[in-house]
């Protein structure tokens, strides 16, 4: 807290606050918590956001709720969890999914899928055999043992990460439109009940310790330790399952997670939710305790996980009461609602807290200085159109088959085998797919696809297009499965914001975004920001990462990435320049990063989703595959590869060009014998390039006048980089 | 008369939603029994599903091996009702000593979540009638601790008694012994791989895995 924040909390308060109440505001108005140097620039996401009659929920909430039709609603939110997954990978990363689940709980909505975004230091770096395995078997751990299945994500490196690596998980709820919750306080009289596990001193100050600040140049995170949170994901499954029952018996008026700054945000933001003159009474000390040593000020601030806050009428607490019983979930009325709007917490029948809630939850808004870095301008001139590049036919081929094996291109099997996909049996698409889709209804075949992308390289290059190129990507992703996207969600993963350079950054970003979203008409629903990812002053690449949530209107055609036929004819959409800057190809041949992202066309990407959506519903095409890093040629490779058939093509331009420039708003299709002409038109009414390429088939990639590369070789390199990195280090566990 | 088909939910069962899916598939009507009822419901049959019950406390299954139900549920295995345990419920019924050897930590040291061809040793169990000895099928392996550990006495007795129920084909997946993937004693199954998620192409690698259920179906209508 600095001393114009004390003075600030001293003038609402009328006096020095109690230690109770500072450690309240210190947490609830920490970065973390408060947002208070983001949320001047994420009103954007409400000023610019395009009209969208689905949705049921917005951003401020819990999670954004939206409408899919047929009586059904879902909620979902990426969230962040990186400074502990440094710290203690296993937990931090654990407890990130902990986090994000009982956030999709508490909207009323049964958690049905999870994702995660993970990235890591450079692959071979000794830390990162530290960090990673410890990463993935975390949340392999709490995933699977909440019967969650996991639908997909992203896995990249970068030495900008190496003592910062991004945890960003997200969860995907379903719900009915009348199950919806809200995180607030009514009726004086109604009880507060603590639910689920007892209280300890573990994550005490988690949001302003760790996620509020950055990392010393002394690298030394033993001290950090104690600030863990850490997760006990059997009792979370009993609280999912206690708490929608409770739900569908009509028990609960109001709901909210505990997580960032535990008893003290659920109270506040509780009473917030209620309105100006809801307040509540809390009895600090009958708050279980595993340690009894606590004191209010470290009950106030403990992160203990699987922690849920309901408000119950008194006449459905017995009932409310006996279900906790059945799933032995503890429960324990810790308070009442008033009408007085303060917030009043005892100890042993002292006060020893009394604030008006609100202040504590809307905390200070800064705006901070901006800066455009002196050196962005060197930085965009530096363009990689002078870079050496392959041109005979062999040099092609051994390109490619170096982006394949790279870290960052090759196959993620490694970890997405840790993760149980198929739990639920809903599960229509995940990995190597280029969006999870879960079905929602048995009979209609209605179901949500889901995608999350990033682009730190695009970002740091131009934040305002990366922004919107990992939009666009996400965008493009869920439309590659047959879906229409339809809503978004963000984790902003930046700096810190005291330096001026990534405030820029930031601003840029989130303009960008907001900008995006309303090009291509889907609104920001939630979201989350994650400041300080900084060590000894060396700031992350600015990486906001994107989800977007499509509807499917039945399952049963939708698209998957895989050439899985023979004589299906492939075709290329979308237009094709040459666009270098931050792509995978400078980066793995070069070490290269400069120039200018490739340029975003929104327009282009809205046809492009129309045809995808339009080709599936018609039953014109049986496979479909966005283009991203690596371009055309990644791309092909990951087709022939994910369904088992070679592929014919011949390159309608230079070969260099069109094999590995990183142009937007493109896909690769396998058309349906017989659909090729109907397909055709679509394309051409709806505006949208399309050049036949070739056609699937045989056992090997051919690239006519260049190289051709047996499916064999192309695995061996795809499949063979993560475990030679990391097969021979042991997972560890709890 | 419909077959009824119990599936026990313990605190922390996963798959049972999905067990009882496979179970209506196959044409007999599922029952839902909690572990802390003493009740079988009169059921036909009983599925024990995978999850992380209790949260794999102390090992895997040690702690739902007293479950009031188990009480039940092994009275009425020893009196010949046919038990099925996918995953978790076969660690559950070596617990409980319905089924000889154990499951302990994939030699990988890692959960392995991976489509498996597992080859059927023996049709002459209830839950295997419907398929032919040596055929294969496309199952779902996901667990952490699925390495089948017996010592040699009583692999030589699974052996010789026809009690290896499959048996994975090609790369070992977890390190069990013989590349077994389920036993058998009498009317009691385990498997450690999934059936009940391959039963339809849409969510799973295809439908090899019903046959378990019909098998179950087809035994008890008959008898």
């Amino acid at each position: 807290m600095t001393d114009e924040e004390y003075e600030a909390v001293t003038k609402i308060l009328g006096r020095r606050p109690t230690d109770a109440e500072l450690a309240l505001y210190s947490v609830m108005w920490s970065e973390h918590c408060s947002y208070k140097s983001s949320r001047a620039y994420l009103r954007q996401f409400g000023e610019k956001a395009p009209p969208s009659s689905a949705l049921l929920a917005g951003i401020g909430q819990n999670a954004g709720v939206v409408d899919i039709g047929q009586g059904y609603a879902v909620t979902f939110k990426l969230e962040s969890h990186n400074h502990p997954s440094y710290v203690e990978p296993f937990q931090g990363a654990a407890t990130g999914v902990g986090g994000i689940v009982r956030d999709i709980l508490a909207m009323g909505a049964r958690p049905v899928a999870v994702m995660d975004a993970l990235r890591f230091g450079p692959a071979a770096a000794p830390d990162t055999r530290r960090v990673l395995p410890g990463v993935v078997s975390g949340i392999s751990f709490y995933g699977n043992c909440l019967g969650l299945p996991n639908i997909g994500g992203e896995l990249a490196f970068d030495p900008c990460y190496a003592g910062n690596p991004l945890v960003n998980a997200l969860c995907l709820g379903v719900m009915r439109h009348d199950d919806l919750k809200l995180a607030a306080a009514t009726g004086p009289g109604n009880k507060v009940v603590l639910l689920g596990s007892s209280t300890g001193p573990d994550g005490i100050g988690g949001a302003s310790v760790l996620a509020s600040a950055s990392f010393g140049a002394d690298g030394t995170s033993s001290a950090k330790r104690p600030s863990v949170q850490v997760g006990d994901p059997f009792m979370e499954k009993l609280l999912i399952e206690c708490c929608l029952e409770l739900y569908a018996a009509g028990l609960v008026e109001g709901i909210q997670d505990l997580g960032a700054a535990g008893v003290a945000c659920a109270t506040t933001e509780l009473c917030a939710g209620g309105g100006e003159e809801v307040g509540m009474r809390v009895r600090l000390d009958a708050v279980p305790l595993r340690d009894p040593s606590l004191g209010p000020p470290e009950i106030l601030m403990s992160e203990s996980q699987e922690r849920m806050m309901a408000i119950v009428e008194p006449a459905a607490l017995e009932r409310f009461m006996a279900v906790c019983a059945k799933w032995e979930v503890a429960a324990t009325v810790i308070g009442e609602v008033t009408g007085s709007g303060r917030l009043e917490m005892t100890w042993h029948g002292d006060l020893v807290a009394d604030i008006p809630p609100a202040s504590a939850a809307a905390g200070p808004v800064y705006h901070r200085p901006v800066q455009r870095p002196p050196g962005q301008a060197a930085l965009q001139a530096d363009d990689p159109a002078r870079l050496d590049r392959p041109g005979t036919g062999p040099e092609l081929r051994s390109a490619l088959l170096s982006l394949l094996s790279a870290p960052d291109g090759a196959d993620k099997s490694w970890v997405t085998e840790q993760y149980d996909s198929y739990v639920r049996g809903a599960t229509v698409l995940s990995v190597p797919h280029d969006a999870g889709l879960v079905r929602v209804d048995e009979h209609t075949g209605l179901g949500v696809a889901l995608a999350v992308d990033g682009n730190s390289r695009y970002c740091l290059l131009d934040p305002y297009a990366g922004a919107q190129l990992a939009l666009a990507e996400a965008y493009r992703n869920v439309a590659a499965t047959g879906a229409r996207p339809l809503a978004v969600t963000d984790c902003l993963n930046f700096g810190s914001p005291e330096d001026p350079a990534v405030m820029w950054q930031f601003a840029e970003a989130v303009r960008g975004l907001a900008d995006g979203c309303l090009a291509l008409g889907v609104p920001v629903t939630s979201g989350n920001v994650s400041f300080y990812n900084q060590t000894a002053g060396a700031a992350i690449h600015p990486t906001p990462v994107v989800g977007v949530l499509g509807v499917h209107d039945d399952v049963r055609k939708r698209l998957s990435v895989g050439f899985g036929q023979a004589g299906r004819s492939v075709v290329l959409l979308g237009r094709t320049e040459a666009e270098f800057g931050g792509s995978l190809w400078a980066h793995v041949a070069h070490g290269h990063l400069g120039g200018l992202p490739p340029a975003v066309d929104t327009d282009a990407e809205r046809a492009l989703a129309a045809v995808l959506a339009d080709g599936a519903a018609s039953g014109l095409l049986e496979a479909a595959h966005d283009l991203s890093d690596g371009g055309l040629a990644v791309a092909l490779a990951e087709c022939c590869l994910a369904g088992g058939q070679g592929a014919t093509v011949a390159l309608p331009g230079d070969p260099f060009v069109q094999l590995f420039s990183e142009s937007a708003g493109r896909a690769v299709v396998a058309v349906l014998p017989g659909a090729e002409d109907e397909f055709a038109s679509l394309c051409a009414r709806a505006g949208v390039p399309a050049a036949v390429l070739g056609q699937t088939g045989g056992a090997s990639l051919e690239v006519e006048e260049c190289f051709g590369i047996g499916l064999d070789e192309l695995a061996a390199a795809h499949r063979g980089t993560l475990p030679a990195l990391f097969d021979e280090v042991p997972a560890v566990e709890a | 008369m419909t077959a009824r088909v119990g599936v026990i939910t313990f605190p922390g069962s996963l798959d049972d939603q999905d067990a009882a899916r496979a179970v209506r598939c196959a044409g007999a009507q599922a029952v839902p029994l909690w572990h802390s009822e003493r009740d079988l419901r009169g059921v036909d049959a009983v599925v024990l599903p995978g999850g992380f019950s209790y949260g794999d406390y102390l090992r895997c299954g040690a702690i739902a091996r007293f479950a009031p139900v188990m009480a039940e549920l092994v009275l009425a295995a020893r009196a010949g009702l046919p038990v099925l345990g996918i995953c978790n419920g076969f660690q559950i019924l070596c617990e409980a000593h319905l089924l000889p050897g154990a499951l302990t930590r994939n030699r990988g040291l890692r959960f392995v979540s991976r489509e498996v061809c597992v080859r059927i040793e023996t049709a002459a169990t209830p839950w295997t009638g419907d398929y032919t000895a040596g055929q294969e099928l496309t199952l779902v392996l996901k667990s952490g601790e699925g390495a089948y550990v017996a010592d040699p006495a009583t692999l030589s007795a699974l052996e010789a008694g026809g009690q290896v129920l499959a048996r994975y084909v090609g790369a070992n997946p977890n390190g069990s012994v013989d590349a077994i993937a389920g036993v058998c004693s009498g009317t009691v199954a385990g498997l450690m791989p999934h059936p009940e998620h391959a039963i339809d192409s849409l969510t799973g690698p295809g439908e090899d895995g019903l046959g378990f259920f019909t098998s179950a179906v087809r035994a008890l209508v008959t008898t």
